[in-house]
């Protein structure tokens, strides 16, 4: 087994990638930059396949198979090694993250082919593969951590890209300050599992954990912190109420980013983390609530401003935030697996949505609001098809991935007993929205009469670097969902029998369905009813008459600007939290620590030291007969106080 | 002797003593840089007299040894100073001390 025993080349071959084209990438060839910065990746995710083939020769008590490279860190009783592990849910991680960022740096060579800066793209791509291969493959929380901000780095790098444009070089910030929130969490958290385990090896904690105490609902125990504030982190990475309001601002980055960093990869490192510790979360229910209720709100709250968005990436961005919150509801309700099922799907099809939405850009010269375009079928059919099978997945239409995935979650959800079924229902109304607001892109983007300047705008097909990741994704896309497709499609869920090491007793809870086959069929049939109403909704909306859609937005015109402005959510945080910090630094911190206390206190001794040096230079005035009178002056005083002892009797006579 | 001994040692303290207080009254007083430089030789040979008379009071010649380094001193202190002075006379033509305040010629 060859491989096994050299981990660390997955995530040394894009850190390698990165060095050689950042640091010398600047005088290289364009070819040059491509073969490094794709090879390195296509290199990583070939080595993960043949990883994935050695791993599954292992035996069950070889895994998870770790590879110590050095201690990290050291102190006191605390232990932090450079570990790297291989066990199912790693393999699943590698493959989807390694496979579609391949696909998406092959992509890139195309999409980016007439922009500035194109080693430093590859560069930071690469970098933040390095550091995405890092959070999936470490043993431990702290190199975890590690890959969780070294990702964040280059999530603020990829979306300053263009940092010549002010909102990108906001948009940067925001998305790396808004993160911080999150990661002071997950920091807590990390010191509450050392103090409470006395180790952050994942082995460690979670064999310890198995034994600890379970809190009860309601009760607010370690276990409850612990994870409460774990999912504080995991909401920040991966954009969940309140903290969701980055990702759709991460928009400014070129689309490429969009696709990896901002759908497939990155922004799942929060269920990644949440299902890594699941040990940790079965002990602690109320924390599970607040996962599964956090994130149905999310699914349903960002799916319902992705209705009226016209910025063909931002509807994508807000259904990113939407399926997350899908993810979080099933790891809320018990159902690791089929969160990290939809994790899987959701990396292929919104890759997919996202790739096919940069090349409809590309093909427009740029242009990104939906309602210049339309009527886009014909001149650009692959981009087309390819984008509808992921329009099919994310809706859930029969036989496509998602359809398995939102299905299991949906099913999960609908049989969990401390939330009941609202969760389910909300779940529901969310699948609706998703449907619709995705058949909205479509029909505004491909159907319809053509919105643009015809003369001015030349539609063109993207070169067949673009066309062939979005072929590859579109067949991921449709067929990805088989391997864990429910018994009644005649498939086995693989993908469960697979984590089942891993997930443990969670993933056997799932296989055994009280009610069986004929409840999975009618919650199956009752979400394909959904998403079809939300087909024919949009339908009706944008290719039947527009004046449904003009009278439905004035008879709501209320509940519309609400829905335009987002809620209001970006001008709530800025009156509430942006601008009073920003008076406190300035007015507080700023004009009265700073200017006051600190300038104050070293200015004062420098206006002390001259005042005093003002009076006593008065001294030294040149003249001779002064310094003698002075001499005098000093030496009675020096005599006078050793002949004391004797003058003191002869004065005490005198008295 | 030794009552007579002991005046004179006693006297010759007391004429020194007002010698040197003499010296610095007229140093920190006088302007004229001839007068002052006198005074200093005038401090100068006040402790002079209180060496010779302490040597007699102790019966030891370290006093009287040590005036004639005094004198010495004294001597070379005179060739430097009166150079210093012409030079200033020179430069201001005038031998006021009051005048020579800048720290430089």
């Amino acid at each position: 087994m060859p491989l096994l025993n050299y981990l660390w080349i997955i995530p040394a071959l894009p850190l390698l990638g990165a060095a050689v084209n950042g640091l010398a990438g600047r005088n290289f060839p364009k070819r040059w930059v491509n073969i490094i910065g794709v090879g390195s990746t296509g290199l990583s995710f070939a080595a993960a396949l043949e990883l994935g083939r050695e791993f599954s020769q292992l035996s069950a008590d070889q895994i998870p198979w770790a590879r110590s490279y050095f201690t990290w860190i050291a102190a006191g009783t605390f232990r932090a090694a450079f570990e790297l592990q291989i066990d199912q849910l790693t393999v699943v991680m590698l493959l989807v993250v390694t496979g579609v960022g391949w696909l998406i740096h092959i992509y890139s060579t195309g999409y980016m082919a007439h922009e500035g800066g194109y080693y430093r793209f590859f560069a930071y791509l690469n970098l933040f593969m390095f550091f995405m291969l890092i959070l999936v493959m470490a043993a431990n929380y702290p190199l975890l951590f590690v890959g969780w901000e070294g990702v964040g780095l280059s999530s603020y790098l990829l979306i300053g890209f263009y940092f010549l444009r002010k909102s990108a070089a906001d948009a940067g910030k925001k998305a790396f300050i808004v993160n911080r929130i999150g990661d002071f969490g997950f920091m807590l958290a990390m010191f509450l599992i050392f103090r409470a385990f006395g180790s952050l090896d994942f082995t460690t904690v979670f064999s310890n954990a198995q034994n600890m105490h379970a809190d009860a609902l309601g009760e607010l125990g370690l276990a409850t912190i612990i994870c409460l504030l774990l999912f504080t982190g995991a909401v920040g990475k991966s954009a969940q109420i309140p903290l969701y309001v980055w990702l759709p601002d991460a928009m400014e980055g070129p689309t490429p980013v969009s696709a990896l960093i901002h759908a497939a990869t990155m922004v799942t490192a929060g269920v990644y983390v949440v299902a890594r510790s699941h040990v940790l979360f079965l002990h602690a229910p109320t924390a599970m609530l607040v996962v599964a209720v956090v994130g149905c709100a999310t699914a349903f709250f960002a799916a319902t401003i992705g209705l009226v968005q016209t910025d063909i990436k931002k509807v994508l961005a807000y259904s990113t935030v939407s399926q997350l919150g899908y993810m979080f509801l099933a790891c809320g309700v018990g159902s690791f697996t089929a969160g990290l099922f939809h994790l899987m799907t959701h990396a292929f099809f919104k890759a997919l949505l996202f790739l096919a939405a940069g090349s409809v850009i590309h093909a427009m010269g740029g242009e990104q609001d939906m309602r210049k375009m339309g009527g886009l079928r014909r001149q650009i059919p692959w981009t087309y098809w390819a984008m509808l099978m992921a329009t099919l997945a994310i809706a859930g239409a029969p036989g496509f991935s998602g359809f398995f995935s939102k299905d299991a979650i949906l099913m999960h959800a609908f049989e969990s007993e401390t939330a009941g079924q609202w969760l389910y229902l909300l779940g529901l109304v969310s699948a609706l929205l998703t449907a619709f607001y995705m058949f909205r892109l479509m029909f505004l983007t491909f159907h319809g009469a053509p919105r643009y300047d015809q003369h001015h705008v030349h539609v063109h097909e993207s070169p067949r670097s673009m066309l062939v990741p979005l072929v590859v994704l579109a067949v991921l896309s449709v067929a990805g969902g088989w391997v864990a497709a429910p018994a009644f499609f005649g498939g086995a869920d693989l993908f469960a029998a697979f984590l089942g090491p891993v997930m443990g007793n969670a993933a056997h809870a799932e296989s055994a369905v009280p009610g069986g086959n004929s409840r999975e069929l009618t919650l199956a049939a009752i979400a394909v009813g959904v998403s079809v109403t939300g087909f024919l909704l949009a339908w009706w909306f944008y290719l039947r008459g527009k004046d449904v859609l003009e009278r439905l937005a004035r008879s709501f015109r209320g509940v519309y600007t609400l829905l335009v402005n987002k809620y209001y959510v970006d001008e709530i945080y800025d009156a509430v939290i942006v601008r009073p910090l920003v008076w406190f630094a300035t007015r507080v911190l700023w004009n009265l620590v700073d200017e006051g206390a600190i300038d104050g206190s070293v200015n004062g001794v420098a206006r002390g030291t001259q005042a005093i040096g003002e009076r006593v230079r008065r001294v030294q005035s040149g003249n001779t007969r002064s310094y003698a009178a002075w001499v005098v002056v000093g030496a009675v005083l020096v005599i006078g106080l050793l002949l004391w002892p004797l003058l003191k009797p002869a004065l005490g006579m005198v008295h | 002797m030794a009552a007579q001994s002991q005046f004179l040692i006693t006297g010759s303290v007391i004429l020194s003593a007002l010698l040197f207080g003499l010296g610095v009254v007229a140093f920190v007083f006088k302007r004229n840089i001839i007068t002052v430089f006198m005074s200093i030789e005038l401090m100068l040979n006040a402790v002079n007299l209180a060496f010779v008379a302490f040597s007699r009071a102790w019966g030891k010649l370290d006093g009287q040894l040590f005036v004639f380094f005094v004198i010495v001193v004294a001597a070379a202190e005179a060739a430097v100073g009166l150079a210093i002075i012409i030079l200033i006379a020179r430069n201001r033509q005038s031998l006021n001390v009051e005048r020579v305040d800048s720290l430089k010629l």
